[in-house]
């Protein structure tokens, strides 16, 4: 695999906000993979944290793995689907299964589960999926797109066209996910990929962020801040925080810098292989 | 939990708690709240209460109905609004709801089918959003309903997992059997108790951005805006309202931000290899509270920062 550090970069912020006692929330990035992992956790005690904190650890780990053997551009020759896109969907199934199994074993992790939010670029492309209401979106240009569609009642009511998303920012049922990692003995996570472009912004947030900050406001400061990651990211921590901060807020904020196609050629590959840049 | 309270003329004939999932208004006596009038249909609107929101809708009465005094098909209702059919009012209140939900609002839950049949044989009506709200709020219980999430026919599996998830949620959290020291006030809240507030059981963690709180001036309520004027330069004169949260100065070689937040307003360096001089005193990466009358230099521009009266 080609080390992707050059042309991605990537910042995190992540803090309890000013209601909660806990931080139940947990990231991971690898930019040398493209890897970037967002979980907000949810269960009694500190069982939050440690659904969150497995289901990082474990797909951090095992995509490492899995692409120093896979190379994630190619297609399965069978299904012709991206490699990318089985990766994900295999280590986010064994993050479900490990949190499922540990929330089996030990009674105080009873029902602990944690959404996902998983993005890995590769070869000019970046393949999300996702479990449960956190989120990423794509700054391009002035726009600012939200990528990943919520498991969420709120989300539900809005695509049956029961509510607007204007009603959704005031509705009681903020909360309600309808998916999530590590509860069912199986879990189906949406999957898709996208084109990625110089100069795109990507932004993995839990919903601390985007219950508190309004789409209008994270576009202002993503545009803003793009020349500066790590204050843009601290500074989205801090609107959110401003606003009240009632939940865990985490933000994980990928820039790419340039072009970053897959080096295809056995002779790139040999140099990868002997530790230079494919490139 | 929600409730209506029916009125006329001013008088208060009734209260009506939002316990079912369909609640019908109506002048025919089989409706939940009977209006005995003539210019009331008998079947004339229907309240669908999902947990803690709900959705008012006409059935196509003969006379409309009235929210805050705007004829309407379908509505979410909101704490205060003021329903009318005919001359009876109906009052909608939810601040019992927005307390208890306001306390620990994005505590994330999962709807979810009893397992095992668990609580399963309780009747759903019983089990009223407001009665399953503290259990989950204070141990972010998990309930995911299999149903919503197979189901294309989301109007009904809407209602169906607002019922189960009331149910599911209404089951006693494994961690209630032993309350972990430290969660203390929370864990041992009593469901009916006020709203819990974890804020006061452990007090926040000061915020992850570098922001030095003391010596900014906030912004007065209703009062100032911080607003920066050119000094020098072929923009002398210039004035630029700090009217948004995030306000960039500079552009390439040299840019800082000006935050505008509760406390009042902090210039940040952005990028470029000097940083921004504030009364002749360089700034390090630090976000840096301004003052009023803070002069501020940036790629060899002088600007002022002051707090403008707003007219």
């Amino acid at each position: 695999m080609t080390d992707l550090s050059k042309a991605i970069e990537m910042a995190t912020a992540t803090h309890a906000g000013m209601v909660r006692a806990h931080n139940e929330d947990s990231i991971g990035t690898d930019s040398s993979i493209g890897l970037a992992v967002l979980a907000d956790g949810m269960g009694g005690y500190n069982a939050g944290e440690v659904a969150s904190g497995i289901a990082v650890a474990l797909v951090t780990k095992e995509t490492r793995d899995t692409v120093a053997q896979i190379l994630p551009f190619e297609k399965d020759r069978t299904s012709g689907e991206l490699m990318a896109v089985s990766i994900l969907r295999n280590v986010i199934g064994r993050a479900n299964t490990s949190i499922f199994q540990a929330a089996g074993s030990q009674p105080q992790y009873a029902g602990m589960g944690t959404t996902l939010v998983v993005a890995l670029l590769c070869d000019n492309q970046i393949s999300v999926g996702h479990v449960g209401d956190s989120r990423l979106y794509r700054l391009r240009g002035a726009e600012l797109t939200q990528l990943t569609r919520d498991h969420s009642l709120l989300q539900e009511q809005i695509d049956s066209g029961m509510i607007t998303k204007e009603m959704a920012r005031r509705s009681q049922n903020k909360n309600l996910v309808t998916r999530a990692v590590g509860i069912e003995p199986e879990v189906e996570a949406d999957i898709n990929t996208f084109e990625a472009k110089e100069g795109d912004m990507y932004l993995l947030c839990s919903d601390g962020l985007n219950d508190m900050v309004e789409d209008e406001d994270i576009l202002l400061t993503l545009s803003s801040l793009q020349a500066n990651l790590p204050l843009a990211a601290s500074q989205l921590v801090q609107m959110a925080n401003d606003n009240g901060g009632r939940d865990n807020i985490s933000v994980i904020l990928i820039r790419v810098k340039k072009p970053f196609p897959a080096a295809r050629g056995w002779m790139s590959r040999l140099k990868t292989w002997f530790g230079k840049d494919g490139d | 939990m929600a409730k209506l309270i029916l009125s006329l003329d001013g008088m208060v004939l009734r209260e009506y708690p939002l316990t079912k999932e369909r609640t019908t208004i109506g002048r025919k006596p089989h409706n939940d709240i009977v209006i005995d009038n003539l210019a009331v249909s008998g079947e004339h609107a229907m309240i669908m209460t999902i947990l803690n929101d709900s959705f008012l809708e006409d059935l196509g009465s003969t006379n409309g109905t009235l929210v805050n005094g705007q004829p309407i098909k379908k509505h979410f209702l909101q704490n205060n609004d003021v329903v009318e059919l005919g001359k009876y009012k109906l009052k909608y209140m939810a601040e019992g709801v927005q307390q208890a939900a306001s306390a620990d609002f994005e505590k994330t839950m999962v709807l979810r089918a009893p397992p095992g049949g668990a609580g399963a044989g309780a009747p759903p009506a019983a089990r009223a959003p407001e009665e399953s709200q503290p259990v989950a709020k204070n141990f972010g219980d998990t309930v995911v309903n299999p149903e919503l999430m197979q189901s294309q026919n989301t109007g009904g599996s809407l209602r169906d997992a607002a019922r189960q998830a009331s149910v599911a949620a209404h089951e006693p959290p494994a961690a209630s059997a032993g309350p972990a020291p430290g969660a203390g006030a929370v864990a041992a809240a009593p469901p009916a108790a006020a709203p819990a507030k974890p804020a006061a059981a452990a007090p926040p963690e000061p915020a992850a951005a570098p922001a030095a709180g003391a010596g900014a001036q906030g912004p007065a309520p209703g009062g100032v805006q911080g607003t920066i004027q050119i000094l020098s330069g072929p923009s002398a004169g210039k004035e630029l309202p700090l009217s948004k949260p995030l306000t960039t100065l500079g552009t390439g070689v040299q840019v800082a931000v000006i935050a505008k937040r509760p406390q009042g307003y902090f210039i940040t360096h952005v990028e470029g290899a000097s940083f921004p001089v504030v009364n002749g005193k360089h700034l390090d990466a630090q976000a840096h509270p301004l003052n009023d009358h803070d002069v501020i230099e940036l790629a060899g521009v002088k600007m002022e920062f002051f707090l403008k009266p707003l007219a």
